[in-house]
């Protein structure tokens, strides 16, 4: 253990303790009155003040004092066995980093196997398998509800995972990569380079995409722009480029909201869209059963 | 000379008449919370109503400003009728006042504003943390002076308690609060990660320890056997509890850190600490209790008596509970639950409010000169706030021990059966009985606040002369 920078502060521990535990001992035992004083009817202490108060010399509770006894030994027996004297690990050993590593191994030991018989089915068997997609539903509840939403409906800058729509992909094996590694999604800011009226102009055109009425002047010139620096990413056509995360713009399903204000919001400042990596976290097989749960919701989303 | 021969009042008074008011509005801001946790709306998206910063608020001015104001009041009464002097200087104590509701006044700016440390029930920033020093140290001068210049030999076992909340009060504040400051309103503390968490919880718990408990347990031991006109039941066990006590509190923190990244030696001595801190705290609430032996009837007329006892029974539920909840297996279950936030308001309203309550309605009057105006208010009162004390804690061990219960459960498949929210959406009736409980315990105080008023009036402030000490 290395929680003790010299042996100093390890004895320091060790006999503050103990010199403690074993002052309370004899400190109740002085203090505590003989037996055959007890029985006497209690006198004040002959001291008073403010008038009337005074104070019996009643001694103390015999209950009283035998349940701080047993406190007392209750805490020597468990300093024997658990650690806190310091240095001295304690005669069972317990750590709770091992009482840790013990729950997840049991847990393992009886929970791995079916998650290994998942991961030996492909994606689109298990997402029918109606028995895993239970177990997929409930680990998607409890690990990616946070940001997704209970029903994986997601949330502002959090995709809907429903609607067959897909930043990095959509196919069984890349719905596992994103789960496994995460993915990172850069937009840049343009702001400064374009101005206000220059993301002005590229807003209305990217809102025409999608068949809104804009101004139709500002549009065009946003278009130029638009073909000029957008394109590389998003596409000439605006579809957008799955290998690089960036999102079809012709589609009307927004990730950070599709509202005039939104979009400019977007281009000004860019976004930067983070999916954390679950590989270390959750392994392989439950990643794999995830993967089949969230394909199994964007089948639903397209019959 | 003729002001030697009085007591300060004035003080006590001004301090009395704020613990009051305090109490209305810090009890005012927990409801509203209260309701908030039901209804989130309530915070009508404005940041500073939004729970996060309202908390905070509600905890400072319950703690320092109700409880701080009912400690100041009491332990100027007490020390001065216990050594037969006034106090040490009028103008420190003067100070004292006008510091800590400057203090307050400060706390309720800047925490709706967010200028906060984080750090739990020290969140006020190094201005005020500073400002908070000076006035201690004045509080500690005017107190041990007070001490010093006594007409009695024997120090009374109140002043023990008091004197050893004060001192304590004044190491934990200034080590806890330790920053780099690095602009007005903001600062750093100087310890880092876990180290950190360990001086949050030791200065946290012994808030409770000496703040909560040693000072109020300094209010029990005058007004106690003052209102019930008998002896304290035993001179042994108050010397016995309040010495364990005090060594085997500061102990204590680490079983708020258990099964985290602070060690394992640390958080075994926490929890040993707090199970061999059961029988100190039943020491007082056996003294408090067993002073009224031989004349229990008069619980049954004297509303005043009743505040004063229950909130010791009370004391003595929530001091085994705690001892409890400190053992690891039982903290794994109860550890982030509304469990904790039940033990914490079973101590708070039914210890140390409801014991305040009992002294304030001892001492307005007796500072205006006045009877109570209405003993049957009074006992309305008790009956209002004990019923909403039940209701809350009812609900929150209901609500804590189901949280727990569903975080853990586990299905067939190694799956949680219950996802967090779930979770939250079970919890929403008790939020909601917890609320209820609040406005009960908030309705007491306002129908208190009345009652006092009526009694004090147009009434003229006396000035009480000191009696000579008996012999």
């Amino acid at each position: 253990m290395a929680d003790f920078t010299s042996a100093f502060w390890n004895w320091f521990i060790i006999i503050l303790v103990i010199a403690g535990i074993v002052a309370l001992f004899a400190f109740n035992i002085v203090w505590s009155e003989p037996k055959w004083a007890s029985s006497k009817k209690p006198q004040t202490m002959g001291h008073v003040w403010d008038g009337d108060l005074q104070e019996l010399n009643n001694p103390l509770p015999r209950w009283w004092l035998n349940l701080f006894y047993i406190t007392l030994i209750f805490s020597v027996i468990y300093l024997v066995l658990y650690p806190g004297l310091g240095k001295f690990s304690g005669v069972l050993g317990w750590s709770e980093v091992k009482q840790y590593d013990q729950q997840v191994t049991a847990a393992n030991e009886q929970y791995g196997p079916l998650y290994e018989k998942y991961f030996r089915e492909h994606i689109p068997a298990l997402a029918r398998d109606r028995q895993a997609m239970k177990t997929g539903e409930r680990l998607f509840v409890t690990y990616c509800s946070i940001c997704h939403g209970s029903d994986a409906r997601g949330a502002p800058g959090f995709p809907n995972l429903h609607d067959g729509e897909w930043l990095h992909g959509g196919k069984p094996e890349q719905i596992e990569k994103t789960i496994l590694d995460g993915r990172a999604a850069a937009m840049p800011p343009w702001g400064p380079t374009l101005g206000r009226e220059g993301v002005f102009n590229v807003a209305e055109y990217v809102l025409s995409l999608d068949g809104r009425r804009v101004n139709e002047t500002a549009a065009r010139a946003g278009e130029a722009t638009f073909k000029k620096i957008c394109a590389s990413c998003h596409g000439q056509d605006g579809k957008g480029n799955q290998a690089l995360g960036a999102p079809d713009l012709t589609n009307d399903i927004w990730l950070y909201g599709g509202s005039q204000q939104t979009v400019i919001k977007s281009i000004t400042e860019g976004r930067q869209g983070r999916m954390p990596a679950f590989k270390e976290f959750l392994g392989e097989a439950k990643v794999h059963l995830l993967a089949a749960y969230v394909y199994s919701l964007s089948q639903q989303g397209q019959q | 000379m003729a002001m030697e021969q009085t007591y300060n009042y004035r003080v006590v008074r001004q301090f009395a008449v704020v613990t009051i008011i305090w109490g209305i509005v810090g009890m005012l801001v927990g409801v509203w919370i209260a309701a908030q946790l039901a209804w989130p709306v309530l915070n009508f998206d404005i940041p500073w109503l939004t729970f996060s910063r309202l908390r905070a608020l509600h905890t400072n001015a319950v703690i320092f400003a109700f409880g701080g104001s009912a400690l100041f009041a009491t332990s100027y009464y007490v020390v001065q009728r216990t050594c037969h002097v006034r106090l040490f200087s009028d103008g420190l104590a003067a100070f004292t006042f006008w510091g800590w509701q400057l203090v307050i006044v400060a706390a309720a700016i800047t925490l709706p504003l967010g200028i906060t440390t984080t750090k739990e029930y020290a969140e006020l920033e190094w201005p005020i943390d500073v400002l908070i020093t000076v006035v201690w140290v004045a509080y500690a001068i005017v107190f041990f002076g007070t001490i010093a210049k006594r007409k009695v030999s024997h120090i009374y076992v109140a002043n023990w308690f008091f004197g050893g909340f004060i001192l304590t009060i004044a190491v934990l504040h200034v080590f806890n609060s330790l920053a780099y400051p690095v602009t007005f309103f903001k600062s750093y503390s100087i310890y880092a990660g876990v180290q950190d968490a360990m001086m949050e919880w030791w200065y946290g718990h012994n808030a409770v320890g000496f703040f909560l408990t040693a000072g109020f347990l300094g209010i029990m031991y005058y007004f106690i056997p003052k209102q019930a006109n008998r002896p304290v039941y035993s001179y042994r066990l108050s010397v016995v509890h309040f010495w364990s006590l005090i060594f085997a509190y500061i102990w204590a923190g680490p079983h708020h850190l258990h099964y985290t990244a602070l060690p394992d030696w640390t958080q075994s001595l926490g929890m040993v600490f707090s199970l061999i801190l059961l029988a100190p705290s039943w020491g007082g609430m056996i003294n408090g209790i067993m002073t009224l032996s031989g004349a229990w009837q008069k619980l049954r007329t004297d509303p005043i008596l009743k505040f004063l006892i229950v909130s010791v029974s009370f004391y003595g539920m929530s001091t085994f509970e705690g001892p409890m909840m400190s053992i690891k297996t039982v903290n794994a279950l109860s550890h982030y639950t509304d469990w904790t936030i039940g033990h914490v308001h079973s101590g708070a309203l039914g210890w140390v409010a409801m014991v305040s309550i009992g002294a304030m309605y001892y001492l307005i009057p007796r500072l205006f000169g006045r009877q109570l105006h209405s003993i049957r208010l009074a006992e309305i009162h008790f009956w209002v706030s004990t019923i909403g004390i039940v209701l809350y804690i009812s609900a929150m061990w209901i609500s804590g021990v189901m949280q727990g219960l569903m975080w853990r459960a586990v299905n067939a498949d190694g799956t949680l059966t219950y996802s967090f929210v779930e979770s939250v959406e079970a919890m929403h009736p008790f939020y909601i009985v917890r609320l209820l409980g609040g406005v009960f315990f908030l309705a007491g105080m306002v129908i208190m606040a009345y009652n006092l008023w009526i009694t004090i009036a147009g009434a003229k402030p006396i000035e009480a002369r000191i009696p000579a000490p008996a012999h």
